[in-house]
């Protein structure tokens, strides 16, 4: 397969896994402020999306304090914002025309007629329109993952897919937590009143494993297992573990299927292997935050590799 | 614009007004018994589908059009197949003359030496490709795919307009419009029979296949070379790429190495044999060509040259589509096949010879100008509807430079039933029938694409200037 054509691939699945993430991260944010000033009154929970969509830089050199006006007009339609709702789609679905033969007529459509849908959407939306606006974000990633699945041939072309989707999950995860690790810090169990609470299953609605967490964990919501459920839990398709299995497993379809494995391969292996063999109390003893700023920095390694063996 | 003066050719109708041909006789009831709502809402059907797989162009110029529709029409155009047969003795002909021709002008200029085409004519036209000079081209074809542009004007009248040879489109069109057309009215093809045209891909490729450079070992490996997704006909090309099974490649995506082009994969170099290129001469190789050009490959003529890749068509092909030369194709086809054209020509004045210029010049406003390197219906002059001071504008450029044009009555095209807003009503139109030539065989897929003015009158089918397709098809009479 051409290199290019990996690239493609790659991104397209990167900005499609993107798109659904920011839907979450607005949604999540928006049910944190209908909550009574009483409870939220000082949430900084704008700010907090903002954080984790990874734009920040880009949001304060244009507005100048995070509201839900000024992060949903970021996040959601600005095209000067690459990473914004609007721009994935676009993005993704530029990418994917440049490649279209190495995607079914099934794969291309769902992300075509998505895009075609998004050009006469109007910016302009109600709290309402726009929570319908999320829902639909998250319809296009579902009909372009349940597409690819249910059509593509099993080769390197939906192996690049797989493996961009599940590199994007794991750093959308992982920036959940960097933002939000104070939270889930053991010492908040003690003092957990109502704010907290509602933080915690804000964190896990954005990364939708609400209903996971109590099928799993049969408790009250702990923040220390809301950690463990977002690393550890290889049962939890977003969990960093789980993420790493995936990208794992696909880079090792990919090794084989070219004759050799190479510094990808190694790097996903080796966190992987760690990840595994760790329990979350360990990772609170030496530090959640380290922890995560640990993995950001390998995961970003990972990244380069995977460009360098594969899509250049 | 409408014709000077003749009637045009009724395809449906025939030379008489009530006059009925057969060949049309079941569409005619169709259309009878069809409500107008009903085929409105079939058209506004095709659109969803071309809309929504996404087959579109690109007009340049246009920043708020990047992606368009050409308009579909659903009333089939019809040809009998002994039409058919005579078209395709014609294009066979007319397409082996320009590879015959190609192949001396860059060898032993023989029509030079005889007479045929004046020296200058070749040596002063840019299209003409002094690289090309002397070079072997794999088996010996040029030109591996044409679309020429035919118009009818009678019963048996058919007309060549333009033999485009370097890299002609529309060929998705064909494909795509029997494919709706199979959907939106299938009752229509259970009650004919429709030559296929879904042949046309496996022909592209036995074409490309077979003229693979003689080192090729196994199963050669053929790509297609497009500009970008930014190209007028990106969609077409990736299109085709998919039917073939084989690359869509930029030219960032090949390189070469000792004379050899490979391309970048995921599993590392991969050597590439074939290319079907849709990159026009100019960008191919900026070490030869354009140097500014950033979508060719910088080698490729070299690896050309040494006769390690075929390039379909051949560089320097549009010495042979070029308007002036044109003017020539009849006396070409006598001094190469020895046989009298099967396909005319449209008159055309010569402007670069004097009579022939203040023939032209006096006649400006019952002319069709063109440039001889224009495409694409841009730069040329339509006599009958342009302004006076178009006329006059045209007039001052072709004082000044009367070689870079040639003129032709405003010929009038056939027409063909077209479903268009007042309802039913005729509608002059072209046919581009794909000419594709191996080095074992020539192949002509029956139908092509019918371009459509959809403007009453108007003359002038181009998509970038408001023209729409139709379905073709080739009945057994």
């Amino acid at each position: 397969m051409l290199s290019r054509t990996a690239d493609n691939l790659y991104w397209t699945a990167r900005y499609v896994e993107r798109a659904d993430f920011l839907a979450r991260v607005i949604d999540s944010a928006h049910r944190l402020e209908a909550l009574p000033a009483s409870w939220s009154g000082s949430s900084t929970e704008w700010e907090s999306a903002i954080a984790t969509s990874g734009a920040a830089p880009g949001f304060y050199e244009r507005y100048g304090d995070a509201n839900e006006r000024s992060v949903c007009d970021y996040l959601v339609f600005n095209p000067d914002n690459p990473s914004s709702i609007r721009s994935c789609i676009n993005t993704a679905r530029s990418n994917v025309r440049a490649v279209r033969t190495a995607l079914t007529s099934e794969t291309w459509e769902a992300l075509n007629t998505a895009w075609n849908e998004l050009n006469s959407v109007d910016p302009n939306m109600s709290p309402e329109e726009l929570s319908r606006f999320l829902e639909w974000v998250k319809g296009v990633a579902l009909m372009f993952d349940g597409s690819a699945r249910r059509t593509m041939l099993r080769n390197d072309a939906y192996w690049f897919l797989r493996l961009g989707g599940a590199m994007e999950r794991a750093d959308n995860t992982a920036r959940i937590l960097d933002v939000k690790y104070h939270l889930l810090l053991p010492a908040t169990e003690i003092v957990g009143g109502g704010l907290d609470y509602f933080q915690w299953t804000t964190i896990l609605r954005e990364v939708s494993a609400l209903t996971a967490y109590r099928w799993v964990y049969k408790e009250n919501l702990k923040p220390w297992l809301v950690a463990d459920l977002l690393i550890l839990n290889r049962q939890m398709p977003r969990s960093l573990s789980s993420c790493y299995d995936v990208i794992s497993r696909h880079l090792d379809l990919l090794g084989d299927l070219y004759g050799r494995r190479g510094p990808s391969q190694k790097l996903a292996r080796g966190t992987l292997a760690r990840l595994t063999g760790l329990r979350i109390d360990d990772v609170f003893q030496t530090g959640l935050h380290e922890f995560i700023e640990q993995f950001l920095v390998d995961h970003e390694k990972l990244g380069v590799a995977i460009t360098d063996q594969y899509l250049t | 614009m409408t014709g000077t003066g003749a009637t045009p050719f009724d395809e449906m109708h025939g030379d008489t007004p009530d006059g009925m041909r057969g060949l049309y006789g079941k569409v005619k009831l169709w259309l009878e018994q069809t409500p107008p709502e009903t085929l409105a809402a079939r058209r506004a059907q095709a659109e969803l589908f071309f809309r929504r797989i996404g087959i579109t162009f690109a007009v340049y110029g246009e920043a708020d059009a990047a992606e368009r529709l050409i308009p579909f029409d659903i009333i089939p155009r019809i040809i009998s197949r002994s039409e058919w047969g005579l078209l395709e003795r014609g294009l066979k002909q007319r397409v082996q003359t320009l590879n015959a021709f190609l192949t001396d002008i860059y060898s032993g200029q023989e029509c030079l030496k005889a007479g045929v085409v004046p020296h200058d004519l070749i040596f002063s036209n840019p299209q003409y490709r002094l690289e090309m000079a002397g070079l072997a081209v794999p088996h010996g074809v040029f030109v591996h795919i044409s679309g020429v542009d035919i118009v009818r004007t009678g019963e048996r009248e058919f007309h060549v307009l333009e033999d485009n040879a370097r890299t002609p489109s529309g060929v998705s069109y064909m494909l795509e419009n029997r494919e709706v057309m199979m959907r939106l009215a299938p009752e229509l093809f259970a009650s004919h029979h429709v030559a296929p045209v879904e042949t046309y891909t496996d022909a592209l490729l036995a074409t490309l296949r077979s003229v693979a450079p003689r080192g090729a070992d196994g199963e050669p490996t053929i790509v297609l070379l497009t500009p970008g997704r930014y190209n007028s006909a990106f969609y077409e090309h990736s299109f085709l790429a998919d039917k073939l099974g084989i690359e869509l490649v930029e030219g960032s995506d090949l390189f070469v190495r000792d004379d050899r082009v490979y391309m970048r994969t995921t599993d590392g170099p991969q050597r590439v044999d074939v290319i079907y290129r849709r990159l026009d001469d100019d960008f191919i190789d900026p070490l030869v060509f354009n140097p500014g050009s950033m979508l060719g490959v910088a080698g490729l003529m070299s690896a050309y040259a040494a006769g390690n890749v075929t390039l379909a068509n051949a560089v320097g092909t549009g010495i042979s589509d070029d308007k002036a030369v044109y003017s020539y194709m009849p006396d070409l086809v006598r001094f190469y096949t020895g046989d009298e054209p099967i396909l005319q020509n449209v008159e055309t004045w010569r402007c670069r010879e004097a009579p022939s210029l203040s023939y032209v010049l006096d006649h400006l406003p019952d002319l069709v100008v063109k440039e001889v390197g224009g495409s694409g219906g841009y730069g040329m002059l339509i006599g009958p509807t342009a302004s006076r001071a178009e006329i006059e504008a045209f007039r001052a450029k072709l004082i000044h430079a009367p070689d870079q044009f040639i003129a032709q009555p405003t010929l009038a095209l056939s027409t063909c039933p077209t479903f268009v807003a007042q309802g039913v009503a005729p509608r002059h139109v072209d046919l581009r029938p794909f000419v594709l030539t191996g080095a074992d065989q020539v192949r002509i897929t029956p139908g092509g694409l019918s371009r459509v003015a959809l403007r009453e009158g108007s003359l002038v089918v181009n998509s970038s200037q408001g023209g729409g397709t139709k379905d073709t098809w080739v009945l057994d009479d």
